[in-house]
């Protein structure tokens, strides 16, 4: 008969046993310790955790190429990228990161709008105030305001820049045509997020520059009941596309809203579709452009004539 | 790197000679304003600062493109003259040797570079906005005008625009027209050259093209932020923007103008004369400006040492480049005409617009009842 089974019949008959309560206790209480460090020797290394891997799915060991492929195919804000690219297309000076750039912009932008949109209304009566206690009462508003405003003509100046490397390294050429056209709506929707942006405070500056840009939609030619043609088509201010873009004749309340909604909700979304077919068409057309290995005057193809 | 570009003979006194016209035009700016005051205002207006930034900015960019263009040129040139070399040579001005990866891992070295692109332009938006407020005016009031009431400084090309054309053109068209051309521009560039690295040689015409372009375009906004004060009059860097001032210019039409020449007078009076005058003016432009940019995208490298003697300008004038014509004939006709119609209604027309109604007052080349050019 084992010990064990002895020990169970003393206790359900209540005799005393050898080993008291206490000891018992301690007794489990080292196992439980032993086992607890045993356990802890697995979480010195995190990465082998199943939290870990359950996230990160890839070793960290960096020095085997395939994770290093891994680690960018296997994550879905790197999987942009592709896993390798030309050696000498980090260098700063091919590419000048402008395009990059530009999209961080606008995530800054979308991150520092959002909070704005907290403390603003987009109504008359409330729109020029609203900055005003933005920009002495709420914690760090000014710093807000600022950066937004900051980072929105930062874009403008970097999307320039941009298509200016895009064009002296020919990147625009053979398969990358339609890119670039994307990129010229891209440039579009940005001057567009800017000037939208500009009514905003509902203070004299943006309203007479929205005031001056929105007068030469009356000019429109057709379209404006200004422009060639326009009256002649039965156009007046108060059906023209001016007063589709203001809802009124005026720079008003109604202008402020459409500026507003336009500006935070109608030109992003249609700006984030092109974004992400200017990058998907980037991989797609082979990754970035170069540098390139120079071709020769004397390699040049006569096309064939069909 | 540093090791392909040579300093070019005669390149040390260019460079002085550079600096020297630079600081006299410099001394020159400074005698002439009259107003710092003024000059300060405007340079450091909050919203004004992007493009004070972006006159540094382009010409760095610029140079730091074309001084890439000039070690491939080099490069390029080497390796047509010698066929061998061009079959072993890996054919980038970057070094790189037997045996080297020609592909790096994106994790780590493009991540990182990215990371650390994201890190900078965040400290650089921290200083600038905590030390430059975003400008807030009055509340919006429609009854007190600004003068000069400014679109944002990069529309301010296109109001630059509405001295020389009609509110329909500066405003619609010309936008339209600058956004298809920017979209039709890889179609029309049928060069293969030039895919993917920095090269002048190789795409003179294209890089010209699009420079000019984009230099007008940061002209015009320079003009609308500097130069146009109250009134929107021409008021030079450094002078008063006197609101009281008052400009007689006397703008008139090229009709009136040549009315005034004996036995032209019917085209003051008579409105179909007028308008078959004008579309006859508009026509010729664009045959003269075809002509015009045919001539020139034929045309080899331009060397300034040629201003100095007339005969070797004549020769570049009359003489073809061969590899420019070769181009050419590269070139469908409906690419060159879309090319033609952009260049001139764009490249070409507005600066001579420009030109017309800044030095010699006219208004309007073509008048019709329903519109005006």
């Amino acid at each position: 008969m084992a010990d064990s089974e002895q020990k169970e019949t003393k206790q359900l008959t209540g005799e005393k046993t050898d080993v008291g309560l206490v000891e018992r206790a301690k007794e489990s209480a080292v196992a439980l310790k032993d086992r607890a460090l045993e356990e802890a020797k697995d979480y010195k290394d995190p990465q082998q955790t199943q939290v870990w891997k359950s996230i990160f799915r890839v070793s960290h060991e960096r020095s085997d190429p395939r994770n290093r492929s891994l680690a960018v195919l296997s994550n879905v804000f790197l999987h942009l990228h592709p896993a390798k690219i030309n050696r000498d297309a980090v260098r700063y000076q091919y590419t000048w990161g402008m395009g990059g750039i530009t999209f961080y912009l606008f995530i800054v932008l979308t991150f520092t709008g959002v909070l704005l949109m907290f403390y603003y209304h987009p109504t008359k009566i409330q729109a020029f105030r609203d900055i005003l206690y933005l920009e002495h009462d709420v914690p760090f508003g000014k710093l807000l305001r600022n950066m937004h405003r900051w980072a929105a003509h930062l874009m403008v100046i970097t999307t320039w820049l941009h298509m200016f490397r895009v064009v002296l390294t020919g990147s625009y050429k053979k398969p990358r045509e339609f890119n670039w056209c994307v990129g010229v709506v891209l440039l579009v929707l940005t001057l567009l997020l800017s000037f939208t942006g500009y009514l905003l405070p509902d203070d004299q500056l943006g309203f007479w520059a929205v005031t001056v840009g929105t007068n030469m939609a009356r000019a429109t030619p057709l379209l404006g009941n200004e422009g060639p043609f326009g009256a002649k088509l039965g156009l007046t201010p108060y059906n023209d596309v001016r007063f589709g873009l203001l809802g009124g004749s005026i720079v008003d309340a109604n202008a402020l809203l459409r500026a507003y909604i336009w500006h935070c909700i109608g030109i992003p979304l249609v700006a984030s579709i092109f974004m992400a077919v200017h990058f998907w068409r980037i991989r797609k057309d082979g990754g970035i452009s170069g540098p390139a290995p120079v071709m020769l005057e004397s390699e040049m193809k006569v096309p064939k004539k069909k | 790197m540093s090791a392909i570009v040579q300093p070019q003979p005669g390149s040390r006194r260019n460079k002085l000679i550079g600096l020297g016209v630079a600081v006299v035009l410099l001394g020159l700016f400074i005698y002439s304003v009259q107003d710092w005051h003024q000059l300060w205002k405007i340079v450091s207006a909050p919203d004004n600062v992007p493009i004070v930034a972006m006159l540094f900015l382009v010409p760095f960019f610029t140079w730091l493109g074309i001084r890439q263009a000039v070690v491939n040129d080099r490069l390029i040139g080497e390796l047509e003259s010698e066929p061998q070399l061009a079959k072993t040579h890996h054919r980038k001005a970057e070094p790189w040797r037997p045996g080297w990866a020609r592909e790096l891992h994106v994790w780590p070295y493009l991540v990182r570079i990215e990371f650390l692109a994201a890190v900078i332009v965040t400290v650089v938006l921290y200083v600038w906005s905590i030390t430059l407020n975003a400008p807030l005016e009055e509340p919006s009031n429609p009854n007190l005008t600004m003068n000069p009431s400014k679109a944002p400084w990069y529309f301010l090309g296109l109001q630059e625009m509405l001295v020389y054309f009609d509110p329909w053109i500066a405003g619609v068209v010309m936008p339209s027209i600058i956004m298809i051309g920017l979209m039709v521009f890889p179609y029309v560039d049928s060069n293969p050259l030039g895919n993917g690295y920095y090269t002048i040689k190789q795409r003179r015409f294209a890089v010209a093209m699009f420079g000019w372009g984009f230099l007008m375009w940061i002209l015009l906004i320079f003009i609308g932020t500097f130069i146009r004060g109250p009134g929107w009059i021409w008021f030079w860097p450094g002078q008063t923007w006197d609101h009281n001032t008052v400009v007689f210019d006397r703008n008139r039409d090229l009709h009136e103008i040549v009315a005034g020449i004996p036995g032209f007078g019917f085209l003051a009076t008579n409105w179909i004369a007028k308008m078959i005058f004008g579309g006859i003016v508009v026509g010729t432009f664009y045959i003269v400006a075809g002509l015009f940019f045919h001539w020139l995208m034929k045309r080899g490298p331009f060397k300034f040492s040629y201003l100095k003697s007339p005969k070797k300008f004549l020769e570049w004038a009359k003489i073809p480049d061969s590899f420019e014509t070769k181009l050419l004939a590269n070139t469908s006709l409906l690419q060159y005409l879309t090319f033609q119609f952009f260049a001139i209604s764009v490249l070409l027309a507005l600066p001579v617009k420009l030109f017309l109604r800044l030095v010699f007052t006219i208004k309007y080349v073509w008048v019709t009842p329903w519109f005006n050019v």
